[in-house]
């Protein structure tokens, strides 16, 4: 779409970020770091049951002591609401059932924040206590009582069933099948910003709710919901986030709360979660338990591929529907997959929600699939990188589930990480208790469907030129810390030809800015990029036009660079940016634009097509290397090397910063970090603290060597395509294969740990099979498939009824 | 129930200031709250994430953990405290210029810590500032930014000419 390849001034450069000194001199300001005049603090009462039945809240001994304000519980905000349309399951406060320990169940706002504290004991809950489900494989056996009135099947919230072609016939013609079942634990995103949200409410009947979230626009349609106002008297206002991962892109109680009390008290209200809170909060990576089965000829070509998950959902939806596709979603967009077939179920159980973190729903099926492969390779006698570099998906191709892959730099990623680790030294030739792994992933650039139906843009940009030669940005898009409103600058003054620091951009602030979808799967750069330069551009030809007469030459031959707007043909000739912007101003008024972007239309017809679609996928591959203590079963990572397909760099420094961070949350996932739950049935968090969650620290952390390919993609602004998620999945799948190339043991779950390896280690040493990690996919009801013949069969992406695919088939064939 | 406020006099920043407050509050807090330097931050008040540290008479403490009082007359830094005249400290300048702030939640922290660490040892190989800096946790960075900022501004305050390398900035194309 942008721009090409002429002489890029600020593009693919390391340019410090527009918000770089105020992150270091402190100055950012905050969720919590905002106080009103008059501000009073509210606390949330949380449940102590996993499952159970309100049956009486009395609030009155909290309202009456001193210093409280308000005290709100579930029949203030009976309005139901939720992240996706088709789980509205959350109440702010629980109105009749709790569903997990933590669960929100009143509010106090006070004077003070101890206040409102002690008031949350004055609040007198009775409950009745019921079965909770403490796991996927629970929720099955247990269809009763279910957590929610609403779902697929029992206490399964969703099932999945779709199928690309006959997979069992592609199983026949197969030279090899083979099966596994694989573990991946759950994880939380741990932002060093515990969530906040300051509301104040105006006598004129206006609403405003500062927050740290990563989706202002989902949370201001929230909000007009729940409290029945008219989103034009509602502004939400993102802070920058101090981390997002994933975390804050629900909308969430506590925000709903803040504006409720901000209401019914007249006054600012504040609300920020405790670090335990935050655990609560949670809407992490699913547990999820995967089985695969793959057909393959001699030379490791995929013949079918068999996919299925179930993954732990917690107690609400939340993104949970959009999470399960996505563990059947990304299958196919690396090695060539002819034929198909995924199962998808979420079990409801008595704890935290789980949802997106960095990777939604893919690094999961990422680990499953490329363990898989490493002993799929072995199994052959293949070199697992040749096996990978053999059977790509060529670019601009389409994919069995109907995914059109555009550009694909995996070989190349290849390549650099095989080279650059001296992988074929090393590969089966380390003394024992040193391994090498390698694993390969893609990620999506952006989500190709919005999260509610409609027919809007993802993203808009609105440009402010100023006679002074400054411009402003608007955007909706939200600073999490991967570097948004930095790339909205550079983009602006690349167009422009001008300094990023001349840029002002204005995000994340439902009055002022036009809607952008919210960061998350990977979005902001493509879309408010590409909303960026199509602003940007109609600003340049308003300006050029009225330069090319001042200057007496043709429109084409306006050159935008260094602050002037001049004669390509004659450099000299030309004016200062701010001199052509009043030339403009003076003879068609006040110079501004706007530029939205809307994904292209994906190919794929069937229900379920619209997770997966984007608009570019990016690439990477990773190779690990570890020391395994035998003795111990502890695993040290000294180093890893990655490549990542980014299309183009925008700013070169933030893309190292994102690649470098994902691998930093990959190793965390990969040797030690989970939600882990103890107590009662399981269903207790074990001590939700950051010393108990264990994270990597800078004596865990591995060194990295990384590897920047650049592989323009038309989709994608100048060429750029996402690197804040996809660097992360391929780490866990590289560290379990070096681990086994190590010591000869599969831990085929995540994390790796040491009591795991040990016990892998145990077995092998008795003879058994030397492995840790499920042996079983338990058996579900799964619907009747939905049948899509794949591109290659006769399909035009839609589903057919069994026999019309089957003649489809043979006709493609024959 | 109105708190009885204690008084008491420190140097924040290098300026004698009196501060009345609650005497059950925490140095974070009589900061954050009480003198209006939102700059420290907080990620759990309970000293396992570092997030909240600041300089104690030039030592690196978890100000979530110190009463306010137990800062009478004693000397506070924080990051408010680092740029002198409008111009970056050479930490603040090198994580400005590497990245090493990526959502900026973490970073006030590190700085101290670092500044700590060349206080005491102006020339830290990577091990040491591991080290130093292990109390600490950031989630965005994957600290390697934050390592080669701490290094870059080491040299520069040592006074040699240092420059990034070009694969810190730009990775191996
Ligand atoms: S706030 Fe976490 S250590 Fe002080
Ligand atoms: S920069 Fe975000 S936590 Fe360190």
């Amino acid at each position: 779409m942008a721009s090409g390849k002429r002489g890029l001034r600020v593009v693919g450069k390391a340019l410090r970020k527009v918000d770089a000194t105020a992150k270091v001199t402190g100055t950012t300001k905050f969720a919590d770091d905002l106080f009103l005049p008059r501000m009073l603090y509210a606390k949330l009462l949380r449940s102590p049951h996993a499952h159970a039945r309100i049956v009486s809240i009395d609030p009155s001994p909290a309202a009456a002591l001193a210093g409280v304000k308000a005290v709100l519980t579930g029949k203030d905000l009976p309005i139901r609401f939720g992240i996706l349309p088709v789980s509205q399951d959350e109440h702010a406060l629980a109105l009749d059932k709790v569903r997990f320990v933590g669960d929100p169940v009143a509010a106090v706002a006070a004077t003070s924040e101890e206040a409102a504290a002690a008031a949350l004991a004055h609040i007198a809950v009775r409950y009745e206590p019921l079965r909770p489900v403490t796991d996927a494989l629970d929720a099955l056996a247990h269809p009763e009582p279910r957590i929610h009135d609403y779902g697929d099947l029992g206490n399964l919230h969703k099932l999945i069933h779709l199928e690309f072609g006959d997979v069992e016939e592609s199983f026949r013609d197969a030279d090899l099948v083979r099966e596994d079942t694989f573990f991946f634990e759950g994880s939380t995103h741990l932002p060093m910003e515990q969530h906040a949200a300051v509301a104040d409410w105006s006598a004129d009947g206006k609403l405003t709710l500062w927050s740290s979230t990563q989706t202002p626009h989902y949370v201001h349609r929230a909000l007009a919901q729940v409290l029945e106002l008219s989103p034009a008297r509602i502004r939400v206002i993102a802070c920058p986030n101090g981390g997002g991962f994933g975390g804050k892109s629900d909308p969430f109680s506590h925000e709903i709360v803040a504006a409720k009390l901000a209401m019914v008290t007249g006054r600012p209200v504040k609300i920020t979660l405790t670090r335990e809170e935050v655990f609560y909060c949670h809407r992490g990576r699913h547990p999820t338990l995967m089985w695969v089965k793959t057909g393959v000829k001699k030379d490791g070509a995929i013949t079918g591929m068999h996919f299925k998950s179930l993954l732990d959902g917690g107690g609400y939806g939340s993104y949970g529907v959009a999470s399960t596709y996505y563990t059947g979603a990304l299958q196919t967009v690396t090695y060539h997959v002819p034929r198909y077939k995924f199962q998808g179920a979420r079990a409801f159980t008595n704890k935290p929600p789980c949802g997106p973190k960095r990777g939604h729903g893919t690094p999961q099926p990422r680990f499953a699939l490329e363990v898989h492969l490493d002993k799929i390779a072995e199994q052959l006698g293949l070199d697992p990188a040749e096996l990978r570099l053999r059977h790509l998906v060529p670019p601009d191709s389409l994919t069995a589930n109907w995914l059109r892959v555009g550009t694909m730099g995996l070989g190349r990623c290849i390549e650099k990480v095989v080279g650059g680790s001296g992988w074929k030294d090393k590969f089966r030739k380390l003394p024992t208790g040193k391994g090498i792994g390698l694993a390969c992933s893609s990620y999506i650039t952006g989500a190709g469907l919005p999260i509610y139906w409609n027919a809007m843009p993802h993203s808009g940009v609105q440009l402010k030129c100023d006679r002074g030669g400054g411009v402003t940005a608007f955007c909706g898009s939200t600073e999490i810390g991967q570097g948004s409103d930095s790339i909205l600058a550079a983009i602006v003054a690349e167009v422009l030809g001008i300094d990023p620091l001349d840029v002002a951009v204005v995000t994340g602030d439902t009055d002022l800015t036009p809607v952008d979808l919210g960061s998350y799967s990977s979005r902001v750069t493509l879309m408010t990029g590409n909303a960026a330069v199509q602003a940007a551009e109609r600003a340049r030809e308003i300006i050029a036009r009225h330069a090319a007469a001042k200057l007496d030459v043709s429109v084409e031959r306006v050159a935008f660079a260094e602050g002037r707007v001049f004669d390509v043909e004659r450099p000299e000739r030309g004016l200062t940016f701010a001199d052509a912007v009043q030339l403009a101003e003076a003879a068609g008024g006040t110079v501004g634009t706007v530029g939205s972007y809307t994904p292209p239309p994906s190919p794929g017809k069937y229900r379920g097509a619209g997770v997966g679609p984007s608009p570019a996928y990016s690439y990477s591959a990773c190779v690990a290397e570890v020391d395994v203590d035998p003795a111990t079963g502890i695993v040290r990572v000294p180093k890893i090397w990655i490549a990542h397909d980014v299309g183009r760099a925008i700013n070169a420094a933030s893309v190292m910063g994102q690649i470098e961070g994902s691998v930093y949350m990959g190793l965390g996932e990969a040797l030690m970090e989970e939600m882990a739950y103890r107590g009662n049935r399981n269903v207790v968090h074990k001590i939700p603290s950051l010393l108990e969650y264990k994270s990597p620290t800078t004596l865990e952390m591995c060194d990295v060597v990384t590897y920047v390919v650049e592989d323009p993609d038309p989709n994608g602004p100048f060429g750029a395509k996402e690197c804040g998620q996809g660097p992360l999945l391929p780490v866990p799948p590289a560290v379990a294969n070096a681990v086994y190339d190590a010591v000869g043991v599969r831990v085929d779950e995540v994390p790796i740990t040491p009591e795991k390896v040990f016990k892998a280690l145990r077995r092998k040493e008795k003879g058994e099979a030397g492995r840790f990690g499920p042996t079983a996919f338990p058996d579900i009801a799964w619907p009747e498939p939905i049948r899509v013949p794949p591109p290659w069969e006769g399909g035009d992406g839609r589903a057919v009824a069994r026999g019309k695919e089957q003649r489809a088939a043979r006709a493609a064939r024959d | 129930m109105p708190d009885s406020k204690t008084k008491i006099a420190l140097d924040v920043n290098g300026e004698s200031v009196e501060v009345a407050f609650a005497p059950h509050k925490t140095l974070l807090e009589v900061l954050r709250e009480d003198l209006s330097l939102t700059g420290t931050k907080h990620g759990c008040e309970l000293g396992e994430c570092g997030t909240c540290t600041v300089l104690v008479d030039g030592t690196a403490v978890l100000s979530c953990l110190v009463l306010g009082l137990a800062c009478a007359g004693r000397r506070v830094k924080t990051v408010e405290g680092l740029a002198t005249g409008g111009q970056l400290h050479p930490l603040q300048d090198a994580f400005a210029e590497l990245g090493a702030a990526q959502c900026g939640y973490c970073t006030p922290a590190f700085l101290l810590a670092a500044e700590a660490l060349l206080a005491r040892n102006p020339r830290p190989d990577r091990d040491d500032i591991k080290r130093a800096l292990s109390g600490n946790l950031c989630r965005c960075t994957g600290y390697i930014k934050i390592y080669e900022a701490v290094e870059l501004a080491a040299a520069r305050m040592r006074g040699e000419p240092a420059e990034p390398a070009r694969e810190t900035l730009y990775g191996i194309r």
